[in-house]
């Protein structure tokens, strides 16, 4: 199990310090799916990074399985088991998919061709591939899940995985993300798209960095689609309202 | 007889392990000590200077290994090597200098290559610098290539220098005529002190000619490196030049990438950059339990594959 305790991050930014999570607690549990949902900005990605420990929390505690590795560095993490899918993947000029993939999989003798064919990337063709320009936005992605299966970390964290995704692959997208999930695993799957939403356990709503709601999904996603919708009428400055009215 | 350190500096620049396949000839501090001609590859030392001629015959497939080998201090060689490769001919070539410098004094290898490759043949050539010493005594290599790819020819040049060498000024001058085609790879790493130049000239003269340059290189401690890639496009030829570059700690790189045509139909693209590994690719990398350094290692490493 991981947790976050009473969770702030400021980071800076041209000097300024700016908030973006405030007293946030969240546990994610073994075995369980989780969707973590909510409007741009709102800091989803910034939970992630500091599960991950790309950043520093300013306050609070992350525990995972009752140790405090808040102070631990993103290496550390990693060894222990948590895991992180990048949302914009970096590219790496000359490396081949084969190195990241071996770098991922511990350098394994053997690299885990699988989870190349499970998201319709074909090894012959893309082993030797370099991460670079030559690649689309949506190879790019479909190799950095890729990666984080090749890791099979416990805890495992997708952000955003449909994006730049086109619709033939993101169905096979789900069924990989969907089958790779055991007993023994966590896995946390940032996304606004319905069909991820759909198949998780519990969906946690962040809003303006901090847990606005969580449930399931009979019990939350009523409420999430009003509060979008909402959300939508006020920031276009119409149905005051209903904005009024908004669950909050 | 080629004893240990011989050997592990063979396999440094040749990636040789015990005596080459096909044609070699193996230089050892200002001597030609093992040579081996084939027939329709022969290897012949020349007579007024120092260095060989190695003549191709038409049609001929196979491979040749020039590797030179310096183990000496206060030592300075200076060779002058004639590769011709005959019409249709399907060559592969590895050159190469490793040096071992046991002393204070330096040791340099100052080789020239005159190399044409004739119609429709086709070379791959591949030359790699290494250099080693515990005395401080400096390791440095001047390679001048000058390459000559006639009609429907095509040359591959992979000029590498990884670690070890003080100092290099690398000369490449290329012509490439009609239906001719070029690609050059050049990777390059230097660290602490150590200073390269690389100048490179390609001409492309002719209708269907084209050129693709591909330069890569590593600064790291407080090197300088410089690079002057200059393309030249004399008729309707093509040509690409891609310089980057990753600047660490205090180096100093230098690019400066030139185009230039003499005729409308000539199309020339370059490309330059230089910049620090990128936080996120550390980031990724570390996330995949990498320490930093191993992460900056394997970046490095990709980057100059």
């Amino acid at each position: 199990m991981i947790s976050l305790e009473n969770i702030s991050l400021e980071l800076d930014v041209d000097e300024q310090k700016i908030p973006i999570l405030h007293d946030l607690n969240l546990q994610f549990e073994a075995g369980k799916m989780y969707a973590l949902t909510g409007p741009n900005g709102s800091g989803k990605s910034s939970v992630a990074r500091v599960v991950m420990g790309i950043y520093k929390q300013t306050t609070g505690r992350v525990i995972y399985n009752g140790q405090d590795v808040g102070e631990l560095g993103i290496t550390e993490r990693a060894r222990k088991g948590i895991g992180y899918a990048f949302q914009h993947p970096p590219r790496f000029k000359g490396m081949p998919v084969k190195d990241m993939l071996e770098i991922a999989m511990k350098h394994s003798d053997q690299v885990n061709c699988q989870v190349l064919r499970d998201l319709g990337l074909c090894p012959e063709d893309y082993l030797e591939r370099t991460l670079d320009n030559s690649l689309s936005g949506g190879e790019i992605k479909r190799i950095e899940i890729a990666t984080l299966l090749a890791q099979n970390p416990k805890v495992r964290i997708f952000d955003e995985p449909e994006a730049g995704i086109d619709l033939w692959s993101f169905e096979r997208l789900i069924d990989v993300i969907g089958n790779s999930h055991r007993e023994d695993t966590t896995t946390v799957v940032i996304s606004h798209q319905e069909k991820i939403l759909n198949m998780v356990d519990e969906i946690v709503l962040i809003q303006d960095g901090t847990v606005s709601m969580r449930g399931n999904r009979e019990e939350i996603w009523p409420q999430i689609k009003a509060s979008a919708e909402c959300a939508c009428r006020s920031n276009c400055r119409l149905g005051e309202e209903a904005y009024a009215e908004c669950p909050r | 007889m080629l004893n240990a350190l011989d050997k592990k500096l063979l396999e440094e620049v040749a990636d040789l392990h015990g005596e080459p396949p096909g044609a070699f000839n193996i230089r050892k501090d200002g001597q030609g000590i093992e040579r081996r001609s084939l027939e329709g590859i022969e290897i012949n030392p020349k007579k007024d200077q120092p260095g060989i001629d190695v003549i191709v015959a038409e049609g001929k497939e196979g491979t040749v290994h020039i590797p030179v080998i310096m183990t000496e201090t206060d030592l300075s060689d200076l060779v002058y090597n004639k590769i011709d490769i005959g019409a249709g001919a399907n060559i592969t070539l590895v050159a190469g200098c490793g040096i071992h410098n046991p002393g204070s004094g330096d040791a340099q290898h100052d080789g020239v290559h005159e190399i044409i490759v004739r119609k429709n043949a086709r070379l791959i050539y591949t030359e790699k610098h290494f250099g080693e010493g515990e005395e401080g005594g400096k390791r440095v290599l001047n390679p001048k290539t000058v390459l000559v790819v006639e009609e429907g020819g095509y040359a591959e040049l992979e000029l590498v220098q990884i670690r070890g060498v003080d100092h290099t000024n690398r000369v490449t001058e290329v012509e490439v005529k009609a239906g001719g085609r070029l690609v050059m790879y050049e990777r390059l790493l230097t660290d602490g002190n150590q200073t390269a130049n690389s100048d490179i000239v390609v001409k492309l003269m002719e209708e269907e000619s084209a050129a693709r340059i591909v330069s890569r290189s590593v600064a790291q401690g407080s090197s300088k490196q410089s690079f002057f890639p200059r393309l030249l496009a004399y008729g309707p030829g093509r040509g690409h030049v891609e310089c980057d570059s990753i600047i660490m700690d205090q180096a100093t790189v230098r690019s400066v990438p030139e185009i230039w045509a003499e005729n409308s139909e000539a199309e020339l693209v370059h490309e330059a950059a230089i910049g620090k590994i990128a936080g996120e690719q550390l980031t990724k990398l570390m996330a995949l339990g990498l320490t930093e350094e191993e992460a900056e290692e394997a970046i490095i490493s990709g980057f100059l594959k």
